[in-house]
């Protein structure tokens, strides 16, 4: 207790000195003037749409904050070579995946493990990546900014590039500092800030506007028969995983695919706990149509094999369910063929009402467009 | 939401509202001392002083040389070491009468990096005068800073993942969030990895929404023989050895060929265990 009451004299101390010797110097703040203030920007969910999960009051949506996560988004800066954005891998006319490549590609033709899932309605996720282990959409950037084969560069070092902008004689003149003077008030540039910013671009990206969203909010017409087919059977054989409007519990399950050669064992490497080897996030089907290709590491390219695979039918294979002890019971019911029953009609209605999820509107919204500074291979 | 955080030291909470308390009482006693600004502080006896701890890496009784030198582990496997940095924090220091003087949190976390000998070189001020006869400490850092927010005011300085040494040294785990307590690499004949390097990158707090293993290490050493003295004049230096050695060696014996990578395997509770048993105080010098 001498102990403790010995520290409070020192802090006491301590404050008296620092308030004794600043006590002179109360020079007033510089004030911004009101017009430098960002202007918010209102976020409304879907009304058939759980609450949101990213917490909008730490950091309040503006629209020059939103404009600087756009261009943040798709700049080359953010990557060691200065020719990988987000937008290189993440393209909007796949819905923000990376058509046509089964495993990501990053900087030096370098590829990594698995797939790059869709940046689409982040604001509900819980979690984040395949093996979910990033709670925090404000944390989410600097995984692939910082991992060796993908944009192989340190946050701090792109901050520094950041500072630099505009560069005399670039072929892209990007004023950071002003952007950020606009979204922030100063022209402070901070690893939490961009952080900020790119999560302030990734909370408008919602898709909701599919021809599923049209019947849902009550055209009858938008869907065909056969679309309608497909939505119950899915409600029926798929939607104990890919639940709610979201189409994703959000939970990780092992749904029976062989380990890859690098033997991925998911959630796993994030708790290394052994209920958790091969489970992946259940991905949300949103925009599945645009998507491909498929599962954690891309190894299907169409919904057709995703379809045979979870039938366990797949051509040429006596058992494509992989039995191992986290098998989500639901493929693996006692006195059944594993995997779930269906049908051929039961398959091409539940692929067509699939592609009702795809979100033109979404994959063509300027306001998520390339403002005209990304790069693509 | 629901977030059950897996505190590893239960004491830390305690000592976070303790130290709340403390600054509120302290800001308290200020208004007071404001309002008699001719009063001289002549009331008070407590003196403080300044100690240092000097972090020395060696390899079993030789100095820790980076990349140069080869040393032999007692599996009979070569290696080099080309990167050691491990963080040491939440330091205690224990005094004749057995009292302990926990050194404050906001200078109680720090980057051991042997390729920068400043680094290694730990100066505490505002400690308690008095004869300190022993140190406690943890390697790595605690769940609590670790489940802060990253924009948060205890995430900056050392422990700032965007900037500054951590970032540079890639001591943080960003797609699984947590810092690497110990980061060793180097080079090895018996690694069969392509590039025949090395690496154990020590992590795991504890869990943030889940358990998992915690390879947080206390570690508590006495000055041999001799005592740490500080005055208000005198400071004295805590000269720490920690031999690479015993990383790969004791308790258990671990090996290259075997594991060239421990990074996200429960094994890793094995480097941590040997790593906890590295130190000890060679001497005390008084400067």
């Amino acid at each position: 207790m001498r102990k403790v009451t010995g520290i409070l004299s020192i802090l006491a101390a301590l404050l008296a000195l620092v308030v004794s010797c600043s006590k002179k110097t109360d020079a007033p703040e510089p004030v911004v003037p009101p017009d430098d203030k960002p202007t918010p920007l209102e976020w409304t969910k879907p009304s058939y749409f759980p609450d949101p999960v990213y917490d909008l009051s730490e950091n309040p949506l503006t629209v020059e904050g939103v404009e600087l996560g756009k261009f943040l988004f798709y700049d080359g800066i953010l990557s060691r070579t200065d020719n990988i954005g987000c937008g290189t891998c993440h393209q909007q006319q796949a819905a923000f995946t990376h058509h046509g490549h089964d495993l990501s590609h990053g900087v030096d033709d370098k590829i990594g493990t698995r797939n790059a899932p869709s940046v689409q309605n982040m604001a509900w996720n819980t979690s984040f990546f395949w093996d979910g282990g990033v709670h925090d959409m404000d944390m989410v950037p600097a995984v692939p900014i910082q991992n060796k084969v993908e944009m192989d560069e340190r946050v701090a070092n792109v901050i520094e590039k950041l500072r630099k902008t505009p560069v005399a004689g670039a072929t892209k003149q990007v004023d950071y500092p002003k952007m950020f003077k606009a979204a922030f008030g100063s022209d402070s540039i901070t690893a939490d800030r961009m952080m900020q910013a790119l999560s302030q671009f990734m909370m408008t990206m919602v898709s909701a506007t599919s021809r599923y969203d049209y019947f849902v909010r009550g055209d009858a017409s938008a869907l065909t028969a056969q679309e309608k087919d497909g939505l119950s059977v899915f409600k029926q054989k798929c939607a104990s995983c890919h639940a709610g409007e979201l189409f994703t519990d959000q939970k990780f399950r092992n749904n029976g695919l062989a380990p890859n050669r690098i033997n991925d064992q998911g959630r796993y490497t994030i708790t290394l706990n052994a209920d958790d080897r091969l489970k992946f996030k259940v991905p949300s089907l949103r925009n599945v149509g645009l998507t491909a290709p498929y599962m954690h590491d891309g190894r299907f390219t169409t919904l057709e094999q995703v379809l045979d695979h979870y039938a366990n039918d797949k051509p040429g294979s006596k058992d494509s369910i992989y039995v191992s002890p986290t098998l989500d019971p639901l493929l693996n019911v006692a006195g059944q063929k594993r995997g779930i029953s269906l049908t051929n009609t039961e398959k091409q209605s539940i692929i067509a009402f699939l592609k009702t999820l795809n979100d033109d509107d979404f994959i063509k919204d300027k306001r998520f467009s390339d403002p005209g500074i990304g790069t693509s291979f | 939401m629901r977030v059950n955080y897996y505190f590893t030291n239960t004491y830390m909470m305690k000592r976070t509202f303790s130290w709340l308390s403390a600054w509120v009482l302290a800001s308290g006693l200020l208004v007071v001392s404001c309002s008699f600004p001719d009063e001289e502080d002549d009331t008070d006896p407590i003196e403080t002083g300044t100690i240092q701890l000097q972090f020395d890496n060696i390899v079993g009784d030789k100095d820790l040389q980076l990349d140069s030198t080869k040393y032999v582990n007692a599996a009979g496997e070569d290696f080099t070491v080309s990167k050691l940095n491990y963080y040491i924090s939440n330091i205690k220091l224990t005094r004749t009468d057995g009292s302990v003087f926990t050194v404050p949190q906001d200078s109680s976390y720090f980057l051991i990096r042997e390729a920068d000998s400043q680094s290694q070189k730990l100066t505490i001020r505002n400690v308690l005068t008095g004869d300190y006869t022993g140190i406690e400490f943890l390697v790595g850092v605690d769940s609590l800073r670790s489940v802060m927010e990253p924009d948060s005011p205890g995430r900056k300085g050392i422990l700032d993942i965007y900037a500054g040494p951590t970032n540079e040294e890639g001591m943080y785990w960003d797609w699984n969030p947590g810092y690497i307590f110990l980061k060793l690499e180097g080079s090895s004949d018996s690694s069969a990895t392509p590039n025949g390097k090395y690496y154990y990158h020590i992590g795991f707090f504890g869990g943030r929404t889940q358990r998992t293993i915690n390879n947080l290490r206390t570690v508590k050493l006495t000055f041999p023989g001799q005592k740490a003295i500080v005055t208000t004049s005198i400071v004295s230096s805590v000269v720490i050895q920690a031999d690479i050695q015993k990383i790969f060696n004791s308790p258990t014996q671990l090996s290259i060929k075997q594991s060239p990578s421990l990074m996200f395997t429960d094994s890793t509770k094995y480097v941590a265990d040997n790593y906890a048993g590295m130190f000890n105080v060679k001497e005390i010098k008084i400067n």
